[in-house]
This record gives structure tokens, sequence and C-alpha cells, in this order.
């Protein structure tokens, strides 16, 4: 039988006292435009649950929205998760109000990609594409 | 990043290793050929979970009852998965799949393993790879699986034929007595809920549904008759008597032998389907082929869609 198609897998979350869910709700329209199944976990999940949800739904990405400032946390929180049930090989990207300095340090932690608020729907669309493709099949 | 064969994930599926499972259901969805021994296998050791079926229309509050009947399984001690599905686009083939929205309540418990899917143009009410899925969550395990369908009108009704126990959910709200009577969703129900029980005119819909069954009802003393069940969440009424309905159901199709007739519907309605996406796949291998060359006989009128079709499968036959 022939492959119905792969798909791209792409969870949304947002994490912890951070009830702005306008612009992730966008993010996962604009994807699901694009061809990929998104599954979106709703308000308030800890990172320890994210990462329970990406691990069953099999995700390439877990794309988390934050603009509560909670990022040094929340992020370094998701990725000891993922390492903790050796699913490292799920992406994290961010999206939000996050400062230049602390981007980096983020991407440093391991967080493949953060892009900031003022983002055209196709750039996140082809920022996900990339680093998918970069991580070839598993 | 290597790709891991099917045949090696099965064992740790087997051993209940979550990263397994999800990535063969992973391949399930997508009709992953390589992986079609390995689904074989894991058929071969499925069998045992019972698998309840959850549909209703779309807002009929499924998700949310879904989520509190896990909970109250999982307060007996048994395990159980999850399967909920929602719709792709008919434009992109995306989707967004919501229904972890309502089952927050669920986390960190690995009693409990839930997996959205996308229908990827399924009608009937499942998706693409539903039923090899249930076979892998079955084999690893879970003692219950529980399929949620996506949003249905009045006319998908795969999941009767997908599931041992078929709950339909109704809302309050929604039409008359006259719908409940016409054919469809509501004649494959074993069990009858009607969600949001504390609106006001849930009475008028358990009523509908309650005459709707009467009116139905034959002589005799049948293994089992269909009831109805009002639930609310806000209030947690009535799943407590849902599990307990679904649990009698069970040992009424057992002790009746009704149980194996079930079991060769749902292997007969998967042979007809899997032979049905064979077909197609061989459809689309010559479509350009022995297909393109039938079309321009249907085009000049030569030949109807229906003889041309005849032709086409038996010469696909000799193809084989």
């Amino acid at each position: 039988m022939q492959s119905n198609g792969d798909r791209i897998r792409v969870i949304i979350a947002k994490v912890g006292l951070d009830g702005h869910d306008r612009g992730v709700k966008i993010v996962a329209r604009t994807l699901r435009d694009a061809g990929m199944d998104v599954i979106y976990t709703g308000l308030h999940r800890t990172p320890e649950e994210v990462v329970e949800a990406a691990v069953q739904e099999d995700v390439d990405v877990i794309g988390v929205s934050i603009l509560s400032g909670a990022h040094m946390t929340v992020f370094p929180r998701i990725l000891d998760a993922l390492k903790a049930k050796k699913a490292d090989d799920i992406l994290v990207v961010g999206g939000g109000v996050i400062p230049d300095d602390e981007c980096e340090a983020l991407k440093k932690l391991g967080v493949k990609e953060i892009l900031l608020q003022d983002t055209p729907p196709a750039e996140i669309v082809a920022m996900v594409k990339r680093v998918v493709t970069e991580r070839g099949t598993r | 990043m290597a790709y891991i064969p099917s045949v090696d994930l099965v064992p740790r599926a087997l051993a209940g290793d979550e990263r397994a499972i999800a990535r063969l259901l992973t391949r399930a969805e997508n009709g992953t050929a390589e992986a079609r021994p390995a689904f074989d296998t894991l058929f071969a050791r499925a069998g045992r979970a019972h698998v309840v079926g959850i549909t209703g229309v779309p807002g009929s509050g499924k998700s949310t009852l879904v989520s509190k009947l896990a909970k109250a399984i999982r307060a007996t001690g048994r395990t159980v998965a999850i399967v909920a599905i929602d719709p792709s686009s008919p434009f992109s083939g995306g989707s967004i799949l919501g229904d972890r929205i309502r089952m927050g309540d669920l986390g960190g418990d690995p009693g409990v393993f839930m997996r959205s899917m996308a229908t990827r143009g399924a009608l009937g009410g499942l998706a693409r790879g539903t039923l090899e899925a249930v076979d892998i969550l079955d084999a690893a395990g879970y003692d219950m699986v529980l399929i949620e369908t996506v949003g249905v009108g009045q006319d998908e009704v795969d999941i009767a034929r997908a599931a041992h126990t078929t709950v339909v959910v109704s809302a309050p709200g929604l039409g008359d007595e006259i719908q409940a009577i016409k054919a469809g969703v509501l004649e494959i129900a074993d069990i009858h809920v009607v969600s949001k029980c504390d609106k006001p005119d849930a009475n008028k819909t358990i009523a509908d549904l309650k005459n709707m069954l009467m009116l139905g009802m034959v002589a005799g003393k049948p293994a089992w008759r269909p009831m109805v069940i009002p639930t609310s969440a806000p209030q947690d009424q009535g799943v407590t008597e849902l599990l307990a309905a679904i649990d009698r159901h069970r040992v009424a199709l057992d002790t009746s032998g009704e149980i194996s007739a079930r079991r060769a519907m749902i292997d007969e309605r998967r042979l007809i389907k899997a032979s049905e996406e064979i077909l197609r796949d061989r459809f689309e291998q010559h479509r350009h082929g022995r297909l393109a060359a039938l079309l321009g006989n249907v085009s000049r009128r030569e030949m109807s869609p229906h003889s041309a079709a005849t032709r086409l499968i038996a010469e696909l036959g000799e193809y084989a």
C-alpha cells in the first residue's frame, strides 16, 4: 500500500499563567493552511504536560507561544523534560515577546528558533518546514 | 536522525513504550507501506481491549465526556487509551486538532494515552488508520480504547463497525421528536447520552430520545436495550452511570454471544475497507496508463463509467 502522505505534526502550546491566545490561534491556523496537522493544547499547561502531549502525539515540532515574561523558566524546563523522556529529536521553537539577548541565550540552550511578534505568517511556515527538513526523517 | 524500522518498534510498543507506540500511530495514520508487517504482528496480538466509540454532533460535548469517562475508568484501576479524531481541511489537507484542550485533567497519568488524529479525507466519522491505531493501543496493553469520532451529522456511522460499544451523545436544543425517529446516527447507539443536562431544555431531549426508543421496542427480552443517560460536566453528573452502562453492555455482549457477531462485523468491514484502499492505490498507479485509456472511451461516450470501471478492475487483476 502506498503512503497516505507524511505530514508535519506540530503541537502549539501556551504554558503557565499566560492567557494571551490570539496570536497562537493565528499561528495554528496559518500552519493548518500550510497543510500541517496542528495540535493545540489550550491555555495554562505545565512544561511537563506539553512534553507528555508532544511524545504521545509524536510531533515533529513543539511551538510555544509566550507573552508572560516567563520564557527563561519555561523553555529550559521543556528542553529538560524532553531529554528526560529521550525525546530530544522533537524540535522546540518559540514565539512571542522576548528580549533579543534572551533569544540568543535560549537558542544556546537548544531552542531551534524564536520568531518575534512582527513575523509574517509565511515566514513562520517556512521556518517550521526548514527545521524539520534539517532534522531529517526519523 | 536514523529511521527506526517499524518491526523494531513492535516489541517496544508491546512493552508499553510511549515513544514507540506514538511513532507506530504516526505510521498508521500515514499509511506507511514499510509498517505493514509490523501492523500485521500487532493485529495478531490485539483483541483484548474493550473498544468504545463516542460520537455525536460538533459541540455536543464528546471531548469533555471522554475526558471524564477516562478519569472514571482510571478510578476503577483500568488503563485507557483515547483516539480523538478531528477533521482535515478539504483545501490544504492540514488540521487543527483541539481535543486535548478538554483533556488537561488527564496529564501526568501513565495509565492514560491520548492521541489526536485527522480524518485525511476519510468520510464516515473516523480517520484513515483509526483501526490500526486501535490495534496498536490494544496490543500495547490498554484495557479500554475510547474512539472519539469527528463531530458527525446524521449519517456518519462507521464507528458502529469499529467499536464494541457505541455511545451517541446528543445535546439539548437541537431538533424535535421527528429528528429523533429519523434513520441514521441515532440508530447505532448502544447507549444514548444527553449532555449539558444543566441546561433548561435538556428534559425535552431526554424525553424525545426515550420516546424514540419506546417506538422501536420489540416484544420479548432482547439481550440489550439502549438507554438514555443524562450527563452534566460542571455538575459532575452521569459519568459513573455511563461507565456502569458500558460495563453492563460488555457483559451482555459476552453472555449473549453477541460479541462474536460484533467482532465478525468489524473484521468484515475492515477487510472491505482495506480492499477498497488497495484498489484506490492501484487506480492511482495506473492513472496515466489503463485508467487514462478507458477515460478516453468514456469521454467519447463509447463506454459508460460503470462498464469502464468493470473493465478496469478486470485488467488490474491481470496485472497483479
